[in-house]
Formats: structure tokens, C-alpha cells, sequence
């Protein structure tokens, strides 16, 4: 079984998946904080592929993708470190990423080493689900990947059910009108959406994402949904960190506490 | 048959590959936009406006010294006598009376030499429109003037601050803006670029470039149909514009010129047709320039309107058929062709548009052959470069 169906079979609450950019900070930190995350006590781990273009992403983790690929980050380079992970890390893993280094790179050569490798499920942000349904569903599932759909604030009622209809795993909820980047705080506004989705009683968990900083945006989000994503604030704090095991565990820990 | 299928593919090429936040405005203009489009009240404010404000029809002036010295009867359609400059006023016109129909307050763009964000405050501040521009760091240093226009026009200029500080960048930018104001903001993008509907929808309003010249040549030659049409091709509207109505008609040869920079293979081009292969960006299917890992690369033309790693979907198209036949110039080569035109016609043309005055120096034709050429705008804009460059 999938390990994201396993853990969500096990865990509705308060799940946390934690974001990182592979590559960044140091080209060969990826394993590691991998580890790190899952010593820590987090859930899920979702490696960001580094894309020279990333127009979902605010300033935090479009830095992280641009170190990263002068780092020397790529798919061909992020799949070598990946081999024999499993070994180290039991947590389910989530590769996110833009279409074109992926459709590269062949998207059946992508989904079968994915498989090999051990990886979970994908989130590719500005793959539409049209385009999903018509050229890759069959290839995902065949490779046992699950594939994780966005909704926002803006998704029709009509769109969320679609979207609920063919995604396996969780839904991504955007918290805001926003692109990524930690904001402080949950307005109500935020609040009434989280409401109003948590109460449509889709078929698969929701995670709440952008804008997740801190252990009170994370329990409030976690509040309305299965749990909460972390991004940027979490590459902030790879950043500055001077020792990656101590102060992931100590960033992880302040949070879910 | 070339024209956009239902879901936004010419052939191959385009469709709309955009984050889930930008769903609800990319539904809300594609459900719209053909229909508020086609409507009188559209057509007799738009058509009133590129008569009265941008000066159309712009005229298709017979460049006599030009044809003795190619051997042929070229004919430049006048688009850099646009307000503005530039054709890219036209699709501005367009857009910002749709923009006003769908309820929209705000108006974003993206710019790169600066012509389609003058063009973009120059509506704006006519129809009272908030307008912010999108332009990359480095852009903004090197088109100074332009930044300065937009300023006066009353629009916020922002700077793109990442990757290469370039058009591209401001591209993203402009469309992370929409996904943070999704609600009262329409993006008018510059170009027959991005996530179907754009394409298309920016192709339709220049094509109105493509439908005087039939007008006008049926007058002045007693036929519709050039020989050739010859354009430059930075994301390709001009030239979307000129060929429009010619898409279809297999004896006009279409002709593109992208930008070379320093050569093909310098490392320091924008060819996209030649260095280019499939990829998405900006929300479509098209040939991009990139690496092996699927990374865009940053181009280089001396003009900062072809400096774009992509071209528009349906060029991809017209590419990968061979209904367009593209040729790729050096910027050396470009200046040249301009200051050619100036000393033969007296119109200094804008370094985009040399481009294709170069190309009569790339293809065969033969000695009885009408011959358009899209002139894209004036030079004003590029007095800098032309200085800077020295060769006149
Ligand atoms: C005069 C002129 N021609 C051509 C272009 C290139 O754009 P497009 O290929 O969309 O016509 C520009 C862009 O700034 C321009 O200013």
C-alpha cells in the first residue's frame, strides 16, 4: 500500500508535511534533511525539483530553486542521491515540481524511477487536471504514484468535487490568494474557506498550505483540515541554519508541540 | 487549416499549463472573451479607438529605393506610426475594453523594451485604469526612457527582481501578481504568449494589421495577396498580426525573424526556432530555449523586445509544419538593416524591426514579387543602442 494512504489510514489530524528544495542549501543535503525531518517528527516529506521558473513561488523558494540549480541540482542528479533512501527514511515522500524538467526528462521514465526509487506521490503544480486525466493518470497509477491536486480560495464548489474525484491521496488547499511565502497570521476570511471546504466532507484528507510559519498558524489550519504543509518559513530557517540536524529538529519540534 | 483548436492547440503546441490558483480567471476569460468580442458595442469602441486614438489604418507606403535596391516591390506596413510607436498599442486597445467589460478595476503587464507597458499605461490612462508594469531590473536600466513614459502616464513601474532580470522574469512576476489579486485584476499580456485564451486573443486584435493590408494592396495592386509577408519575431504578435489572414493562403510565404544575437552559436541568441525544443513556459506548449534538464535558458538579442527564450504557440506551429519559414539575424546585421532603412526611406526603425528588413538578405524571391514587411515600430526607443553601437 501507498504510504500516503497508509499514514492518512492511521493519522487524520494534525498531519505535517514538511517542503524542502533539493539542492539547497548545499547541493548534497538532501538525504540528510530527509532524515532530519523524519527524526524530528514530521509526517511527509515533499522535495521540491528546482525549476529556473517557478510562478507559483514567492521570493523564499525561488531563492532556494536558484542556489540550488547553481548548486548543480537536477532530476538526473536528485534521483542518484535518492537511491537506496528508503533504507534511512520510512515516511511517505512527495516529489513536487514544474512540468517542463519533468517532461524532459520523460514522464514514464520519471514515474517508473519514482516507483524503483520509492517515492510516493507528485505534486506538479501547473499540470491542469484535463491534461492529467488525458495523458498521465493511466502512467501514475500504473507506477503507484498518488497525484495531488490545488484548490483555492477561487475553486468553484463544482471544480473542488472534480477535483476530489480524481486526486488519491490529499488535496492541496492554497490558504490564501497567494503565491508561497510565510505570511503572518490567519484571517478570518481564511477561516470562512477552510469552513466552507472542510464542510463539502470530500473523500480525501486536506492539507493546508503557504502561509504555514509557526505552531499557531499550524494548529489553527490544522484545525479546519487533516493537517498543514510548510514551506518557505522552513527553507528560512535551512538558511540560516548552521546545524542542519539541530535546528530542523528544534524548527519541527516547535511547531507540532 | 491554421487556427486554435477548442482546447487551445495549434497542432502541437500551446493549451494552458497554469497553476490551479489562476483556474478561475483563465475560465472566466475563455468563457467570455470570443463573446464579448464579437459583440457590436466591442467592435464599434475598439474600431472607433484605433481609428481616433492609435491612427489607424496605419498606410502601406511603397518603399520605392528600397525595391531598387532588393529588386523587388516592397511595401512597409506602417505600424511604427501607431500611437506609442508600436503595433503592440492595438492589442492594449483590446484588451483594455475587455478588461473594463468583465468588471475588472486593475490592469498588470509585463514588459520588456518597454513598448508594451507604454503602450499598456497609455490605455489605462485613458480609460482611468489602475496600472502596475512588470519589468525586469536590468530592463529598466537599459530602457530608461520608456520606464520614465510609463511614470508620466501615471502607471507603478515594479521590478522583477529575479533569475535574469529580463522579460522572462518579468513574465513571472506579472503572473504572480494575478495569482495574489485574481479578483479585480486582468493581466494584459504583451504577446501571443502564455495560457490559451492569450494567444489567440492577442493574434485577433493585431490582426487587424493583417486585414488592411489586404485592403490596402487590393488598392494599390489590384490584388489581396502579397507574395510575401516578412516580420520579427520576439513572442511573435507583429507577426501574428501580419500573417493572420494569410494563415491560410499557401501561395503567401510567411516569413520570421527571430533574433540570432552574436551568432546561432555564441551562447548569445534567442533563435528559438533553431535552439530550440518542445517545453512549456508561461503556461504553454511551445519551442523553448533550455537545457538538457529542462531549464530555461536566458536569451540575448540586441533588442530587448525578441530577448525571450520562447515563441508564441501558434509560430511553434506554423515552424513545425513549414508553413512559416523563419531565418535567424545577428544584431550586427539588424543594426545595419537599420540604418539602411533610414538612409533609403527615412524611417529610422526600431532594432526589432530591422530584423526583418535584414531577412530580404536571407531568402530567395523573385524579381516581380510583392513584398510586404511588417514595420513593428519606430526607433525613438533605441536611440541608446544605435549610439552605443556607433556604425552609422
Ligand atoms: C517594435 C517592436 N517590434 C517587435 C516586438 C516583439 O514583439 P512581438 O514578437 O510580440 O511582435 C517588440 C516588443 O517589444 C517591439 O517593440
Amino acid at each position: 500500500m501507498n504510504r500516503i494512504h497508509t499514514l492518512f489510514k492511521n493519522k487524520q489530524e494534525r498531519v505535517l508535511s514538511i517542503y524542502f528544495t533539493a539542492g539547497f542549501p548545499k547541493l548534497e543535503n538532501t538525504v540528510p534533511i530527509m532524515e532530519a525531518i523524519e527524526a524530528a517528527g514530521a509526517d511527509i516529506i515533499e522535495i521540491g525539483v528546482p525549476y529556473s521558473d517557478p510562478i507559483a513561488d514567492g521570493p523564499t523558494i525561488q531563492d532556494s530553486n536558484l542556489i540550488a540549480l547553481e548548486n548543480g541540482m537536477s532530476l538526473k542528479k536528485l534521483f542518484a542521491q535518492l537511491e537506496g533512501f528508503r533504507e534511512k527514511v520510512n515516511l511517505p515522500v512527495v516529489l513536487m515540481g514544474y512540468l517542463n524538467p519533468i517532461i524532459q526528462y520523460g514522464m514514464e521514465e520519471f514515474c517508473k524511477k519514482c516507483q524503483e526509487l520509492g517515492i510516493d506521490g507528485l505534486i506538479l503544480p501547473d499540470l491542469p487536471m484535463h491534461q492529467y486525466l488525458e495523458e498521465f493518470k493511466e502512467l501514475f497509477e500504473q507506477y503507484g504514484l498518488s497525484n495531488t491536486f490545488l484548490i483555492s480560495p477561487q475553486t468553484s464548489e463544482k471544480r473542488i468535487r472534480e477535483i476530489d474525484e480524481h486526486s488519491d491521496g490529499f488535496i492541496y488547499m492554497v490558504s490564501s490568494h497567494s503565491i508561497t511565502g510565510a505570511k503572518s497570521g490567519i484571517s478570518d476570511e481564511q477561516k470562512a474557506y477552510f469552513k466552507r471546504v472542510k464542510d463539502m466532507n470530500l473523500k480525501n484528507p486536506r492539507l493546508i498550505g503557504f502561509g504555514i510559519s509557526d505552531a499557531d498558524t499550524f494548529h489553527t489550519a490544522s484545525s479546519f483540515s487533516n493537517g498543514a504543509i510548510i514551506g518557505s518559513a522552513f527553507i528560512k530557517v535551512l538558511k540560516e541554519s548552521k546545524n542542519l540536524e539541530t535546528d530542523i529538529k528544534e524548527y519541527i519540534q516547535s511547531v507540532i508541540k | 487549416m491554421i487556427r486554435v483548436d477548442e482546447k487551445g492547440f495549434y497542432g502541437k503546441f500551446g493549451g494552458a499549463y497554469i497553476p490551479e490558483m489562476l483556474h478561475p480567471n483563465i475560465e472566466e476569460l475563455k468563457e467570455n472573451y470570443e463573446q464579448i468580442i464579437s459583440t457590436e458595442e466591442f467592435k464599434t469602441e475598439f474600431n472607433s479607438l484605433l481609428r481616433d486614438f492609435v491612427g489607424r489604418p496605419t498606410p502601406l507606403y511603397l518603399a520605392s529605393r528600397l525595391s531598387d535596391k532588393y529588386g523587388a516591390k516592397i511595401y512597409l506596413k506602417r505600424e511604427d506610426l501607431c500611437h506609442t510607436g508600436a503595433h503592440k498599442v492595438n492589442n492594449t486597445v483590446g484588451q483594455i475594453i475587455l478588461a473594463k467589460k468583465l468588471g475588472k478595476k486593475r490592469i498588470i503587464a509585463e514588459t520588456g523594451a518597454g513598448q508594451h507597458g507604454v503602450a499598456t499605461a497609455t490605455v489605462c490612462a485613458l480609460m482611468g485604469m489602475d496600472c502596475t508594469v512588470y519589468m525586469g531590473e536590468l530592463d529598466i536600466q537599459r530602457q530608461r526612457p520608456n520606464v520614465e513614459r510609463m511614470k508620466i502616464l501615471g502607471a507603478k513601474v515594479v521590478p522583477a527582481t529575479s533569475g535574469s532580470k529580463t522579460l522572462k522574469d518579468a513574465t513571472n512576476e506579472a503572473m504572480r501578481q494575478w495569482i495574489n489579486n485574481p479578483v479585480d485584476t486582468h493581466y494584459i499580456i504583451g504577446s501571443v504568449v502564455g495560457p490559451h485564451p492569450y494567444p489567440e486573443m492577442v493574434a485577433k486584435f493585431q490582426s487587424v494589421i493583417s486585414e488592411e493590408i489586404k485592403t490596402q494592396l487590393k488598392e494599390k495592386e489590384g490584388r489581396e495577396n502579397p507574395d510575401l509577408v516578412i516580420a520579427c519575431v520576439g513572442g511573435g504578435s507583429n507577426a501574428a498580426g501580419a500573417f493572420y489572414h494569410y494563415y491560410n493562403v499557401p501561395e503567401v510565404r510567411l516569413i520570421a525573424a527571430e533574433a540570432a544575437g552574436l551568432g546561432i552559436s555564441s551562447g548569445k541568441s534567442a533563435a528559438t526556432t533553431v535552439l530550440g525544443t518542445m517545453g512549456i513556459l508561461h503556461g504553454s506548449k511551445t519551442l523553448l530555449m533550455q537545457t538538457e534538464d529542462g531549464q530555461v535558458v536566458e536569451p540575448h538579442s540586441i533588442s530587448a523586445g525578441l530577448d525571450y527564450p520562447g515563441i508564441g504557440p501558434v509560430h511553434a506551429h506554423l515552424y513545425d509544419i513549414g508553413r512559416g519559414e523563419f531565418v535567424a539575424v545577428e544584431d550586427e546585421d539588424a543594426m545595419k538593416a537599420g540604418v539602411e532603412l533610414s538612409r533609403l526611406e527615412g524611417i529610422i526603425p526600431a532594432i526589432e524591426t530591422s530584423h526583418a528588413i535584414h531577412a530580404l538578405n536571407m531568402i530567395e524571391y523573385k524579381r516581380d514579387d510583392i513584398i510586404v514587411i511588417n514595420l513593428s515600430g519606430r526607433g525613438d526607443k533605441d536611440l541608446d543602442t544605435y549610439i552605443k553601437w556607433g556604425g552609422y
